[in-house]
């Protein structure tokens, strides 16, 4: 009896060493993951924009292409980020509230734009809008440029950001249920009020979370406007394919400075992004000691 | 369509029919319309471009690579996700905020970030040199881009149920006598595998189709470093719409595929 227990607390004092040795092995490699393959990339943007000083880094983001390239981008961010929120909050909103047949597929139908190549993305609207495309020779007739402008950046940015509010929202609506909208109900207010009150302070965070999300993407975005953009320099050019160009034209120091101004703003977005993720932890454990 | 259970509710109609119409005019009729333009070729015109050795060289390139991303981000980020929930230590929250840095950094910059590093005379890559390899412009530096830009996905996906697990659970286990190889396979694993797979999944869907990162890094010689999406670009830009579309078309189908087949795996490992 005795020898057992001696040999079961052997055996656990040897997996105790075991365990600490494994720790100190994680912790270590967890941190050199963190320096090698995140923290160095960001080093090597600063330092390779910063190499010739702050006159050409300053010079490559103020130059007249990368400023309308940077506008662009913003106006693209602009219109498709708050269309794929009205659409995250109503598909959120049908998916959650309610059950109806094909919930399933149709949740699979929002997450699709995930698992298809952003260059598929591209190709499908210029196959739709292009000259040669379905409608190439009415939008043709009538003057109207999709593919190659403005239109055709923000409909392929759209299809690459289509899930992301959705996806944050309809796992938290799920989980919150539709006691809170009833009673409002009940107590008489309309839909609206409802919506208003009720519904919009409950998932306010993961709103902002889903739209810090698409927004990191729409302005990143990268292959699917590549497509539809055609690379007028000044005129269809978003930032990152602004850092392209000035990439293959081997004008390395300036193609990372406006690729640092991107950086600054991932960082931030990343900033926001933790933000709203304590906003929500915060409420969940709060409304756990309820 | 209409079985509601909460009928005092409001906006069923309503938001049921915008998401309908809204992902109707974006994704599926586009999509669609991309099958149709596929449909005008007879099968063998299809089969002549995707069996095209050039086609067939990037399939296997785009799969391959993605594959091995997928597999390499299955490990070091169940390893970091393990050590995120388990472990308190120095700057962990700092580790745990920039894991997520390749979702929100646009794909051109970590491109030509890692290819700076890794090209033969960049900061990592001169070891490299030194040792006789090379990483960028071959499909060790593809894999080395997607691995970076998938890397969140398995940690992400691994960290809320690992930190839902309760330790006593291992506790017990060991206490009862698994060594911890055995506490792994019997305790962790079956509840860990089917959030493992969605994570690599996605990871391995993402790594398919990405672009933007891996062009830089690829040296895109076409046979040897020339991957899938950046092939229908090639055709693109000769103004070869058909040949794009049937290699869009190939590479969807294939995608779906593999996803389905995965898919029917973590059913199977749900039933058991």
């Amino acid at each position: 009896m005795s020898s057992v227990t001696l040999s079961a607390s052997a055996s656990a004092n040897a997996a105790r060493r075991g365990n600490v040795l494994g720790r100190r092995l994680l912790i270590i490699s967890a941190w050199l993951v963190f320096v090698l393959f995140l923290v160095l990339p960001l080093f090597i943007v600063l330092s390779e924009a910063l190499k010739h000083g702050f006159g050409t880094f300053f010079g490559a983001i103020f130059e007249p292409d990368a400023i309308s390239a940077l506008k662009l981008t913003l106006l693209a961010v602009g219109i498709s980020v708050p269309l794929n929120l009205v659409f995250g909050v109503a598909a959120a909103w049908c998916v959650s509230k309610y059950e109806f047949r094909g919930k399933s597929i149709l949740v699979t139908l929002i997450d699709l734009p995930f698992s298809v190549s952003p260059v598929i993305a591209g190709l499908i609207y210029v196959l739709l809008f292009g000259a040669q495309g379905f409608f190439g020779p009415w939008l043709r007739e009538h003057d109207i440029q999709i593919i190659f402008a403005l239109p055709g950046i923000v409909l392929a940015t759209v299809f690459v950001t289509v899930p992301f509010v959705a996806r944050e929202l309809i796992p938290l609506m799920q989980e919150q249920g539709t006691q809170e909208e009833e009673a409002a109900r009940l107590l008489g207010a309309n839909g609206w009020q409802m919506f208003w009150h009720v519904t919009l302070p409950n998932i306010k965070w993961g709103l902002i979370y889903g739209v810090v999300l698409c927004t990191a993407r729409a302005m990143g975005e990268f292959g699917a406007v590549s497509v539809v953009s055609g690379h007028i320099r000044g005129y269809t050019n978003t930032l990152p394919l602004h850092v392209e160009i000035l990439y293959n034209e081997y004008n390395h120091v300036a193609a990372f400075s406006v690729a640092s101004l991107l950086l600054l703003l991932a960082v931030f977005i990343l900033l926001l992004k933790q933000w709203s993720e304590s906003r929500i932890n915060r409420l969940k454990a709060s409304a756990g000691e309820e | 369509m209409s079985r509601r259970t909460s009928p005092v509710i409001p906006g069923f109609g309503l938001t049921l029919g915008y998401t309908l119409v809204y992902l109707s005019l974006l994704v599926l009729i586009p999509l669609g319309a991309m099958f149709v333009h596929a449909a005008q070729l007879t099968w063998a015109e299809f089969w002549a471009i995707i069996s095209a050795p050039r086609v067939l060289a990037a399939l296997k390139l785009s799969f391959a690579t993605a594959f091995a991303a997928a597999v390499i981000n299955g490990i070091i980020g169940t390893l970091l996700a393990w050590t995120l929930v388990r472990y308190t230590f120095p700057g962990r929250k700092v580790i745990e905020a920039m894991i997520d840095l390749p979702f929100a950094l646009p794909t051109a910059v970590a491109g030509i970030a890692l290819t700076a590093l890794y090209a033969p005379s960049g900061l990592v890559g001169q070891f490299a040199t030194d040792l006789g390899f090379k990483i960028a412009y071959t499909p060790i530096g593809i894999t080395l881009a997607l691995t970076f830009v998938t890397l969140p996905f398995v940690v992400r996906t691994i960290q809320p149920v690992l930190a839902d697990i309760p330790r006593e659970v291992e506790e017990a286990a060991a206490c009862l006598g698994a060594k911890p190889l055995q506490v792994f396979r019997h305790v962790l694993l079956p509840a860990l595998l089917p959030a493992w797979l969605t994570g690599f999944s996605l990871a391995f869907a993402r790594g398919v189709g990405e672009y933007g990162s891996v062009i830089f890094i690829a040296g895109n010689m076409p046979m040897k470093t020339e991957i899938l999406p950046l092939l229908i670009m090639v055709k693109l830009d000769q103004y070869d719409y058909t040949g794009a579309t049937a290699i869009g078309v190939l590479m969807l189908v294939v995608s779906f595929i593999l996803l389905l087949l995965i898919n029917l795996l973590q059913r199977q490992i749900a039933k058991s």
